[in-house]
């Protein structure tokens, strides 16, 4: 699964991108970023404030309890501020 | 049909307003620019990222509420990404009708809007070196949710 990382999530990963085989218990796009922050001590930090990360299902914007079966990629990233 | 833009490249406010009068009897717009300071602390740019692919199909999705919600005969929505100097352009969002109560409505409809569903984000680089991730405002939540 192809995962993304934007603005300061970006910044505290390292990584824009990359490519993640899932165990079979990581379901859910909440589970997903769980599981990411247990990755390592970047990682950790980058989702330390995880009532701030929002997400997107393949360029959908998407809640916490979203599936993840069929998807083939998610994006984690802080709120909006363009304009 | 919106025209919708994400680009590194200025763009020609006069021009992409004249484009809008075909049809119109009101041409409405926004331009959001780059500050020189944030709290009295000198800005060297403004850095946008975005999330491509998903930001033109939102864009689209909120022009094309736009067009539904108003009598417009058309709407631009532009957004520049990259590094942005003080005093740069950074969007534009215009919307044409025939009288002024909808083209107004629809334009501050599309930057509020914009400002909050839009996968964009904007990092200050101040001038003495430092960077900071501009947070998102209760205020543009606020502004969204009056329409």
């Amino acid at each position: 699964m192809k995962i993304l990382y934007f603005a300061w999530l970006r910044e505290r990963i390292g990584l824009a991108e990359e490519e993640i085989d899932l165990p079979a218990e990581v379901t859910t796009v909440g589970a997903l970023a769980d599981y990411l922050a247990g990755r390592g001590p970047a990682y950790a930090r980058a989702f330390a404030a995880r009532q701030t990360i929002k997400a997107a299902v393949d360029q959908r914007f998407v809640p916490p309890e979203t599936p993840l079966a069929g998807a083939a990629e998610i994006a984690f990233f802080p709120p909006f501020t363009g304009g | 049909m919106p025209r919708i833009v994400v680009s590194l490249a200025d763009f020609d406010v006069a021009a992409e307003l004249e484009r809008l009068q075909a049809d119109a009897g009101a041409v409405a717009s926004f331009v959001g620019v780059v500050r020189g300071q944030v709290g009295g602390r000198p800005l060297a740019a403004l850095t946008l990222e975005h999330y491509p692919g998903m930001t033109e199909a939102t864009l689209t999705e909120i022009a094309e509420t736009a067009m539904a919600r108003w009598q417009l005969t058309d709407c631009t929505i532009i957004h520049r990404v990259g590094r942005l100097a003080p005093g740069a352009r950074i969007v534009l969002a215009a919307a044409a009708s025939a009288h002024r109560a909808d083209a107004l409505a629809a334009t501050a409809f599309l930057i509020d809007w914009l400002k909050t569903d839009a996968p964009f984000w904007k990092r200050e680089d101040f001038v003495d070196g430092a960077t900071q991730w501009v947070d998102a405002r209760d205020d543009d939540i606020l502004s969204r949710n009056r329409w």
